[in-house]
């Protein structure tokens, strides 16, 4: 019983004129005539960002406004594309911070070789660098295109830190890193 | 005003016709681009051009906004791009062709409007005086004789293109055209068996068949769809074939052919082609209405001289007899069924997929041709019956 002879019906005339259907057609293209645009209006209206977007990188800075990357490099050498360059630099005396030791001098991102990934943002031990909201990047020349420092802390803010780790490594040192 | 008229020259009075003619058509032909871009959008879910706004018009309020939206600027955008952009002519094509194609294009499309009443007024022994440029009794012979020449640029674009996409299109255009031509034709005979009855004077006018129309009584004032509704389904179904439109779309395919016969066109000779596109739908409309939907009578059973009675008999106004009322009333109902039927014409376009090739010429010969001779046969016998024994 594996097949079952079903009976094939011929069209009938109505059907094979094809108007009935023709007309049900139309009054489907109406209803969709009347019905309000899907499209968004581009510049005006922008699309919602679901949690989790993968937008461009950023550099972000911690909740007292302090820089958090420590030129790791760690980004730089996990980079795909090879679109992160950074030149390490030290972190001056008397800043209060130079138990850091170190801060970025310069931080690069190649927009035109960033691939999104996000693999930067995963690597990063100082949770330093996010993908963000931001996800329309234009300019005219190639070297618009290169993210640097300041344009990355503009571009990332303050997110709030949970750990607040360099405060703990001073406060740990200064109670001479019992245990 | 009228002596002024009927002083000048015959020549001057034809130019300022031909002149009329153009600033007409042309701007209505762009109009319905625009309308085309708009319900194509709004059928699809999108809400179409409305960007493009001339600074003095943003100045008013709700207006400049509302005229914004509907994209009108878009039109005149289009319309100054296409006379200024550069135009290229491929190093390949037949030169002097090339740019004959288009201006063949237009000239029956304009030409044909010429003998298309468009409007009516009565006179002072109450006849109704159909509005047209050239009131000539061959009427619907001449919509036909002119307006199958516009085939002839299709095939010259698209031979004096000198490549293969606007070959293939030519030759499609051809072979539709002249195929449905046949059933189009067919289809309206029955029309003027009807009013040509023996004994009365033999005409081939489309004012006279909206005369027919407009008259007393049940089967006066009945509407030829009415009568012969397969008549106008075949009329209808040829016009769509011959206006080169979707799902008859076989001249341009944009699918198969890149662009068809005008795959090599640019730039303002592209345009003319559209006009001309455009223009023959409006009088393929326009020729619709008149021979089935009853012309610039409002409603069925309800001829304009009805209407303007009740106008009159309502507000006692003497302006509502005037001719210049009447004929800009008759005018107002005969545009109104003109671009609702151009409406149908998009709204078509965005239903039915496109006919392939052997598709069109098999519905073309084997369907509507058949159908239009046996409704022929048809509405010839009971034509003579019918008046036989009246």
């Amino acid at each position: 019983m594996a097949v079952i002879p079903l009976e094939r019906k011929t069209l009938s005339l109505a059907e094979r004129t094809y108007v009935p259907q023709i007309l049900s057609g139309l009054k489907t293209t109406f209803k969709r005539l009347l019905k309000p645009a899907e499209t968004m209006e581009y510049p005006e209206q922008r699309p919602a960002i679901p949690p989790g977007y993968r937008g461009v990188p950023t550099l972000v800075r911690d909740p007292h406004g302090r820089e958090k990357c420590v030129s790791c490099q760690l980004c730089e050498f996990v980079c795909p594309p090879k679109a992160i360059r950074i030149t390490p630099g030290e972190v001056p005396e008397g800043s209060g911070r130079e138990h850091v030791e170190k801060g970025p001098q310069a931080f690069d991102i190649d927009m035109l070789r960033c691939i999104y990934c996000g693999l930067c943002q995963e690597v990063c031990p100082e949770e330093a660098i996010f993908l963000q909201n931001q996800y329309s990047m234009t300019g005219y020349t190639r070297e618009e295109m290169v993210n640097h420092k300041d344009r990355l802390y503009e571009l990332g803010g303050t997110l709030p830190d949970a750990h607040f780790k360099w405060d703990k490594k001073k406060v740990a040192a200064e109670h001479g890193n019992a245990h | 005003m009228i002596d002024f008229w009927s002083s000048l020259h015959p020549v001057v009075q034809g130019l300022i016709k031909g002149l009329a003619v153009i600033m007409v058509i042309f701007p209505l032909a762009g109009a319905c681009s625009m309308a085309e871009r708009k319900v194509s959008a709004w059928m699809q879910g999108r809400p179409g051009p409305n960007r493009a706004i001339v600074p003095w018009f943003a100045w008013i309020p709700f207006v400049g906004t509302f005229l914004q939206r509907l994209g009108v600027f878009h039109l005149m955008a289009d319309g100054a791009k296409f006379l200024f952009k550069e135009e290229p002519v491929p190093g390949h094509v037949n030169k002097l062709y090339f740019a004959l194609a288009p201006a063949i294009a237009m000239m029956p499309a304009l030409t044909t409007v010429t003998v298309v009443p468009f409007g009516a007024y009565f006179n002072s022994a109450g006849e109704a005086i159909p509005l047209v440029l050239a009131n000539v009794d061959v009427g619907l012979l001449a919509v036909f004789a002119v307006s199958s020449l516009g085939v002839y640029s299709l095939i010259l674009a698209g031979w004096a293109s000198n490549s293969k996409y606007p070959f293939l299109g030519g030759v499609r255009a051809s072979a539709q055209l002249i195929s449905y031509e046949l059933s189009m034709t067919l289809s309206v005979i029955p029309v003027f068996l009807w009013i040509n009855a023996p004994g009365t004077p033999g005409t081939m006018s489309l004012a006279k068949v909206v005369e027919f129309q407009s008259l007393p009584g049940f089967w006066g004032g009945t509407w030829f769809v009415f009568l012969m509704p397969l008549s106008a389904f075949i009329f209808l179904v040829s016009l769509f074939a011959e206006t080169n439109r979707q799902p008859f779309d076989m001249p341009e395919s944009e699918a198969d052919l890149v662009g068809g016969f005008h795959t090599e066109y640019g730039a303002f000779k592209w345009s003319l082609f559209f006009v001309a596109e455009y223009s023959h739908m409006i009088v393929g409309s326009g020729v619709f209405t008149l021979l089935f939907f009853g012309g610039w009578n409002p409603l069925p059973w309800l001829p304009l001289a009805d209407l303007v009675g009740w106008l009159h008999h309502a507000t006692h106004a003497a302006w509502t007899l005037h001719p210049l009322f009447v004929g800009v009333l008759s005018l107002g109902i005969f545009l109104g069924k003109v671009v609702a039927l151009i409406f149908i014409f998009m709204w078509v376009r965005w239903t039915v997929p496109r006919f392939r090739y052997d598709q069109v010429m098999k519905l073309g010969w084997q369907k509507l041709l058949p159908l239009a001779i046996a409704n022929l046969i048809f509405y010839a016998l009971a034509i003579a019956l019918i008046q036989k024994s009246a």
